[in-house]
């Protein structure tokens, strides 16, 4: 970590900050008060105001986000998602285990801000220590009323219960999140008419935030929305944290102010992440988890700011950054990435349920020196039944290199399907010849 | 076959009791079933089912879903050795390769004294320490095969007991809820606007009505 404002991360360096008298001691809950001093309109305004993106996946805002609840129908429910799992992803977890106190509070001033009575906090199955942390957290701050009915000596009353998941991916996907808090399967619903600002939990208003998301609300309510948004830049303000992985020298997680800092800053920098390791160059890089198309050399100089990458045809995603070198091969790294996405396809629709798997068994075969002439457009042929783009068309990528569109077209219920296209068809624009070069390998062998 | 024991029973009824709709509680109960017994037994279900007020088969239909669940026992350690991507990079599939040569099984398999489950699991948020392990869903990180080696070592010594509890035990802290401090936990359908969005300018009583 280095210098630079630290929003969500100042923490991070104490040991016991996951203790309410360590959090109380170092500012904790000060933004809770000044929130409760403020009427729920105005801390709506503030947070809108800042512009606080999502820190999930979509970047979409939160205070825009929380508006699209419709006046009158309540109860309105919260539910902080934090099954983060998307590949190449490491904040929300280091969040909820070392700085839980800083989350509840940003879901207590959420909650205050529109009328949610009732939060729940979906904390990933897997995440054994997160649950530990955020459960004692919950406890403490009950007993020493910062949660609970009449919260500081206010009429401001919530409940927030853990809820903990069980292992599946899709989870993430809020619709699918709100099925697994119902008991069910979690599997997506159709959106529209169920987007859960409307109908969500027990089909009651909702609001999914992520993790991240809610952190940054402390900060804002006790420093406001005019500090912060001088950091970062105008359509992306504050801080994001970044998880760089892979072929780095120092591998980390990073809290950087957004859109004024760029991926060269990161992966090269000396306060960062020092360079591709010794004696290696970089080949590619994913700029914003499994799901995103990867990014290349020529890239590097782009700053780190949601609109300008998706400019560049990718996404920052869940700001989760992989680092591949020279020596990684690009059909091994895809085959690994469909076979995550075909492993956690929730089965709901055809396309996905049955492409992943079948892009997975292609570049498998492919590996194994049994590829065939075609399988490469065959590849991109199935990408299209799940993700329709310019592909597939004899020689895209090569000669004709019309890039894929981003965000993805999708056939499906939700991105899961298009999110395994989406990296595959930017490896094969780039890299044909790799592929073509495996399969000819392979047809050379088996004669 | 074992129920569900007369205290995993009152925990079972006491993390319902958070939750508007029991069937809300069903995840969490299965997780107490799972820590009773290593795995989820069919009885275990099925008492699961009475529970939250669902059939058997509901049950089954959820818990297939997820992947920590198991249907079958499981040794009482579970090594998940993540082989995604950033764990790729860095040696996660040789690590993966070690931990089978080791073992003496392939993932998704025990060993024959019961003791070791091994799965080659997907990214488990930890990408910068890759490359990465967790037994019972506890973390190690950077984990070379000599790590590995001590860690099966400490893990049959007992060593390690302190750190990680048997399989099915997730958080050892349980949440508790004061009575006399729970603020609002009711069905839906009986909830209407919050006391304090209510005395709240009534005009702009909440955030809201924004067209999407």
């Amino acid at each position: 970590m280095s210098g630079g404002p630290r929003i969500v991360s100042a923490r991070w360096e104490i040991d016991d900050a996951w203790k309410l008298s360590r959090y109380l001691e170092t500012g904790g809950y000060a933004g809770l008060r000044s929130a409760l001093d403020m009427t729920p309109h105005e801390v709506h305004e503030e947070v809108r105001s800042a512009t606080l993106l999502g820190r999930g996946g979509a970047g979409f805002p939160a205070g825009v986000k929380w508006g699209f609840c419709p006046p009158d129908v309540w109860p309105r429910y919260l539910v902080v998602n934090g099954d983060e799992s998307e590949p190449g992803t490491y904040k929300d977890r280091i969040l909820m285990e070392r700085d839980p106190h800083q989350l509840i509070e940003g879901a207590l001033i959420c909650a205050y801000a529109t009328g949610i009575a009732q939060v729940f906090l979906y904390v990933r199955g897997e995440m054994a220590l997160a649950q530990e942390r955020v459960a004692s957290a919950l406890n403490e701050a009950y007993e020493a009323g910062y949660i609970g009915r009449r919260i500081l000596g206010t009429d401001f009353s919530v409940d927030v219960v853990m809820h903990w998941g069980a292992g599946a991916y899709i989870v993430g996907e809020e619709t699918a999140l709100i099925e697994s808090l119902e008991g069910d399967r979690g599997m997506p619903r159709l959106k529209p008419p169920f987007f859960p600002a409307a109908k969500g939990l027990y089909m009651k208003p909702t609001i999914v935030n992520n993790v991240e998301t809610l952190s940054n609300l402390p900060w804002i309510l006790e420093h406001g929305s005019e500090a912060y948004t001088t950091i970062g830049s105008e359509s992306s303000p504050g801080t994001r944290l970044f998880a760089i992985s892979g072929h780095v020298e120092r591998p980390g997680v990073h809290e950087v102010p957004q859109g004024v800092t760029t991926f060269r800053d990161l992966i090269y920098g000396d306060e960062y992440c020092g360079g591709i390791r010794k004696g290696h160059e970089l080949k590619m890089f994913i700029p914003g988890g499994g799901s995103a198309p990867w990014f290349f050399p020529e890239h590097l100089d782009l700053p780190l700011e949601g609109k300008v990458v998706g400019g560049a045809g990718s996404m920052l995603g869940s700001g989760a950054i992989v680092v591949m070198d020279e020596t990684t091969d690009a059909v091994s790294a895809c085959w690994r990435l469909m076979r995550f996405f075909s492993r956690e396809s929730c089965g709901e629709c055809t396309p996905c349920r049955e492409g992943t798997n079948w892009l997975e068994t292609i570049l498998r075969r492919i590996l194994d020196g049994q590829g065939r002439p075609d399988d490469i457009d065959l590849l991109l042929d199935i990408g299209d039944n799940i993700s329709p783009g310019p592909y597939p068309g004899p020689g895209w990528g090569a000669e004709n290199p019309e890039p894929v569109p981003f965000p993805p077209q999708q056939t499906t219920i939700c991105p899961l399907g298009p999110s395994a296209v989406a990296p595959l068809t930017s490896a094969i624009r780039r890299f044909r010849d790799e592929f073509e070069a495996k399969i000819a390998q392979g047809a050379a062998v088996s004669v | 076959m074992p129920r569900l024991t007369p205290e995993n029973v009152r925990r079972a009824k006491e993390i319902i009791s958070r939750y508007p709709r029991p069937r809300s509680a069903l995840i969490p109960l299965l997780h107490l079933a799972q820590e009773q017994d290593g795995w989820l037994t069919e009885d275990a279900m099925e008492d699961v089912a009475e529970l939250v007020g669902v059939t058997p088969a509901q049950v089954i239909g959820t818990a297939s879903f997820y992947e920590m669940f198991k249907m079958e026992p499981v040794g009482r350690y579970v090594i998940n050795v993540c082989t995604n991507i950033s764990c790729l990079l860095l040696g996660g599939e040789t690590l993966l390769q070690h931990a089978e040569a080791t073992l003496g099984i392939k993932p998704g398999s025990t060993t024959e004294d019961g003791l070791f489950t091994l799965e080659d699991v997907e990214c488990v948020a930890a990408c910068t320490e890759a490359p990465c392990l967790q037994v019972n869903y506890r973390y190690f990180y950077r984990v070379t095969n000599d790590d590995f080696d001590r860690i099966l070592a400490d893990l049959r010594d007992g060593d390690l007991s302190r750190d990680i509890p048997e399989h099915g035990i997730l958080s050892r802290v349980p949440q508790r809820i004061p009575t006399g401090k729970v603020a609002n936990i009711t069905p839906p359908e009986d909830q209407r606007v919050p006391v304090w969005i209510e005395r709240a300018a009534p005009d702009k009583a909440a955030a809201g009505g924004d067209e999407a």
